[in-house]
């Protein structure tokens, strides 16, 4: 187990120097020179290159992601262009909101879809199982700010039960921090309910005609046990797989979920650094965000072994 | 075990089909063009007919669309601005006093050109560096990695990245979105490729002196199609909604080329008293996004029943 766990985490090493790569080489083709940003508009050709000899700019591609590299390793992602701050101090400040709200809609969407994909498969062909099959096709055809303005107009501006947009910080109040994120949460998970429903109907399906079903059926074992305990446990395997997966789209999601109810997280930092291009800003958000999508696919995979023993590596 | 590929190409077991008692021919006028295979064909997949017919819709109403009524959609007249739809302005104007109908109608040509645009470009080019890894084994480690860790990064945060390098235009839209969807299709040609070498039909024919090009066009390419097709249009559907979310947050089309996505961002400021502006375009790329998902799934049934059973 201790073996395979390690091998598991060397095998993400080649996943991550690629993504570290590609992020580096976002910045170092990016349009715009630094040295002749921060030299300004007096200056002379010769002052920008010193400049840029000063910067270590005119250095070789491996020389400079090789640095770079090691300095992401201790953890600074560089300064932002257009707030001189340090990325990691615009990443940490902007992360609550972020993690409040994919860790909220993880936790709702797999409660609300594993349910609907069971209920689904065993009660296949009816209607409830027909309009699990629509909800997944509707939820994989409505762009996420679409659902999004849909859910404000109606609960927060015409009803008024919800705030309409913003964000309040856990620290002030539990019940003011999640009315805030219950639609966005919604939103965002709109698209992870149909997918994690999808693959939980397609799987229970497969399970359900097994022998082992039917005698627990027969040996008189309650109804619901035998869904959610016999066959769910060994449908457990894809469904924990989509729900890793799925992530991405979360993380997709949540920049334009933020964007639509004006939460101040990574998303929004995202827009913002994109509409001023600023490249340091970009690089440290998809790495971070590529880290997180790496790391819960290798949580996922240690998963495996607990919740089927027969996977054994 | 790494990531898998069709993230959005998952799985929708067949809907269950409600077959209708069929009516008499003479009854079926419209139908009656279709030869009685092709009419029971699409009897049985209700969602291919559907999703086609919604997509036939969208791409005339691309195709003629100076010819529906509209008026130039980037004709700016302060005297007209944020009008509700009424009998004038069908769908309202926007805060430039825009005629939205034209906008939306004309809108519809980005999506399609978007979505059809980055299904054939990800499929072609995936189709190859598939082929690329299944066959030359020295390379198929150094490509899979490279695809490992282009899918750990997000497609919409990829995009949004890859975007971020130009300027905006409907060209640089379609190559972002092409360059993250290409991953999907390389692993999925490749994983054909592996099961299919091991077949002792193709390896029959490999000890018989065929060589490679002989073996990808009578064997691996006919297996390849179907579910190929299936990806292609996912990919198109799913390209659809990247395209309008990227021009959503003002990295996707400049607003001087009406998009459904850029519409969207510009009633963004007004939505909460004319939600009509976003209301409009976001109908529109819904049905036309369903469309294309229905027909996806229904291609996916009718194409290859072990594929809709396995996945």
């Amino acid at each position: 187990m201790l073996a395979f766990i390690v091998r598991r985490i060397i095998t993400t090493i080649p996943v991550m120097a690629f993504v570290a790569l590609f992020v580096f080489s976002l910045l170092y083709i990016a349009p715009g020179d630094p040295a002749a940003v921060i030299a300004g508009d007096q200056a002379s050709p010769a002052d920008v290159e010193k400049i840029r000899a000063s910067l270590g700019l005119d250095r070789p591609y491996l020389i400079r992601f090789g640095e770079w590299f090691y300095h992401v390793l201790q953890g600074d992602l560089g300064t932002s262009i257009f707030t001189s701050l340090p990325v990691t101090q615009l990443i940490a400040q902007r992360i609550e909101p972020t993690v409040s709200l994919m860790l909220l809609t993880l936790i709702f969407a797999v409660v609300v879809a594993v349910p609907m994909g069971v209920i689904a498969a065993w009660k296949a062909g009816s209607w409830i199982d027909r309009c699990v099959v629509g909800f997944a096709v509707f939820g994989f055809s409505v762009p996420v700010f679409v659902v999004g303005y849909m859910l404000a107009y109606v609960f927060a501006l015409k009803l008024d039960w919800v705030p309409v947009q913003g964000y309040t910080p856990i620290s002030q109040g539990i019940w003011p921090w999640f009315k805030n994120l219950i639609l966005p949460s919604i939103t965002l998970g709109f698209v992870y309910i149909a997918l994690i429903a999808r693959i939980t109907r397609a799987t229970m399906l497969e399970v359900l005609q097994q022998d082992y079903v039917r005698t627990a059926s027969a040996k008189g074992v309650e109804q619901r046990n035998v869904l959610f305990v016999h066959a769910l446990k060994n449908a457990a395997v894809p469904v924990i797989t989509i729900i890793g997966i799925g992530v991405a789209l979360l993380i997709g999601g949540a920049v334009v979920t933020e964007s639509v109810f004006a939460i101040p997280g990574l998303g929004r930092l995202t827009l913002d650094a994109i509409l001023r291009r600023d490249y340091p800003v970009i690089q440290g958000v998809v790495l971070i965000f590529s880290f997180v999508y790496v790391l819960v696919n290798l949580l996922v995979d240690l998963v495996y072994t607990l919740v089927d023993p027969r996977i054994r590596y | 075990m790494t990531v898998q590929s069709n993230t959005i190409a998952a799985p929708l077991a067949a809907p269950a089909g409600s077959e209708p008692v069929s009516p008499p021919e003479s009854v079926l006028s419209p139908g009656s063009v279709l030869s009685p295979k092709k009419r029971s064909y699409l009897r049985k997949h209700p969602a291919v007919t559907v999703g086609g017919i919604l997509l036939l819709l969208m791409i005339l109403i691309a195709v003629f669309a100076p010819f529906l009524w509209t008026v130039d959609p980037t004709a700016i007249s302060t005297a007209r601005r944020t009008r509700v739809p009424s009998e004038l302005y069908w769908f309202g104007t926007d805060m430039l006093g825009r005629d939205i109908y034209s906008r939306v109608t004309y809108g519809a040509r980005v999506s399609l050109l978007v979505g059809f645009s980055v299904a054939f470009l990800a499929s072609v080019i995936g189709l190859a560096v598939g082929l690329f890894a299944g066959f030359v084994r020295w390379a198929d480690g150094i490509v899979m990695r490279i695809i490992d860790g282009m899918m750990s990064i997000p497609p919409i945060l990829l995009a949004i990245a890859l975007m971020a390098l130009t300027r905006g235009s409907v060209q640089n839209v379609i190559i972002a979105i092409t360059i993250a969807e290409i991953p999907r299709v390389a692993r999925l040609v490749r994983s054909v490729v592996l099961s299919l070498r091991e077949q002792p039909y193709v390896e029959a024919a490999l000890s018989q002196g065929a060589r490679v090009p002989r073996i990808i066009f009578r064997h691996i390419l006919p297996n390849t199609i179907a579910p190929m097709m299936v990806q292609a249009t996912y990919i198109c559907a799913s390209a659809m909604i990247v395209e309008a979310i990227l021009s959503f947050i003002g990295a996707g089309v400049p607003p001087s080329t009406p998009s459904w996505g850029n519409i969207m961002a510009e009633g963004r400021a007004l939505w909460q008293v004319r939600p009509h502006i976003i209301f409009f375009p976001a109908l529109f790329l819904s049905i036309t996004v369903l469309a294309v998902n229905l027909l996806g799934d229904g291609l996916r049934d009718s194409l290859d029943p072990r594929l809709a059973k396995s996945l």
